[in-house]
């Protein structure tokens, strides 16, 4: 896999539904397009959330692993 | 996407108010406007003066529910009024006080929080809530 590079990691780990999509929101809005951003989150619901905000804002997700009780996303800007 | 979300808040309990701003930051995170449509006790909650208080449960909340909720507060959850502030950072969330609770809880803009943008009846709530859903919390 080819190596990306991060252009802003969102810390979202100890908050509770909807902040780590509220937070994501907030630091893709002013990056430009193709900038990608890694989220970590400990919110169950953040595992469907995110891909449903990917999916409904067109921004692309690139990968979602899980390190025990602690879920990584890496999201592409539109 | 593009129909707006419109919540008219009518209970002022920090429950009630706390699921409204879940609802409207995740509304405002997706690009969705949000019409909040604040009446009663809900408006109450907004006043200037007190909307950092404490504003009660629900009361199917009990005393074990003021456990849980106490508890997630303590574990750094943002208030009601810290999402809104939030969701309004975000995206398209306008929020209004119903010009009849106005008068029925003898109130004038500047005793309200910054939060609420402006004083509205019931008409042009419905106007600008379009097609959109309306909930009533």
């Amino acid at each position: 896999m080819p190596l990306i590079e991060i252009t802003q990691t969102v810390d979202a780990r100890g908050l509770s539904c909807p902040m780590p999509i509220v937070k994501t929101a907030q630091a893709v809005k002013p990056l430009p397009s193709g900038a990608v951003v890694e989220l970590l989150a400990t919110d169950v619901g953040s595992i469907k959330d995110v891909a449903a905000w990917c999916r409904a804002t067109g921004n692309e997700l690139i990968e979602q692993t899980s390190d025990g009780a602690v879920y990584h996303f890496v999201i592409r800007r539109k | 996407m593009d129909e707006p979300l419109n919540l008219v808040l009518f209970s002022g309990t920090d429950d009630k108010l706390q699921a409204a701003a879940v609802l409207t930051a995740g509304a405002a995170a997706l690009g969705k406007p949000v019409n909040i449509f604040l009446q009663y006790w809900a408006l109450d909650a907004f006043r200037a003066m007190k909307i950092g208080e404490d504003h009660g449960l629900a009361p199917e909340a009990g005393p074990a529910g003021r456990i849980a909720v106490d508890a997630l507060a303590k574990a750094g959850q943002a208030t009601w009024a810290e999402t809104l502030r939030q969701a309004k950072d975000l995206g398209a969330v306008d929020i209004q006080a119903c010009s009849l609770s106005m008068d029925l809880l003898q109130l004038e803009s500047i005793d309200l929080d910054p939060l609420v943008d402006g004083i509205e009846g019931v008409t042009a709530f419905y106007l600008n809530a379009g097609e959109g859903q309306v909930v009533f919390i």
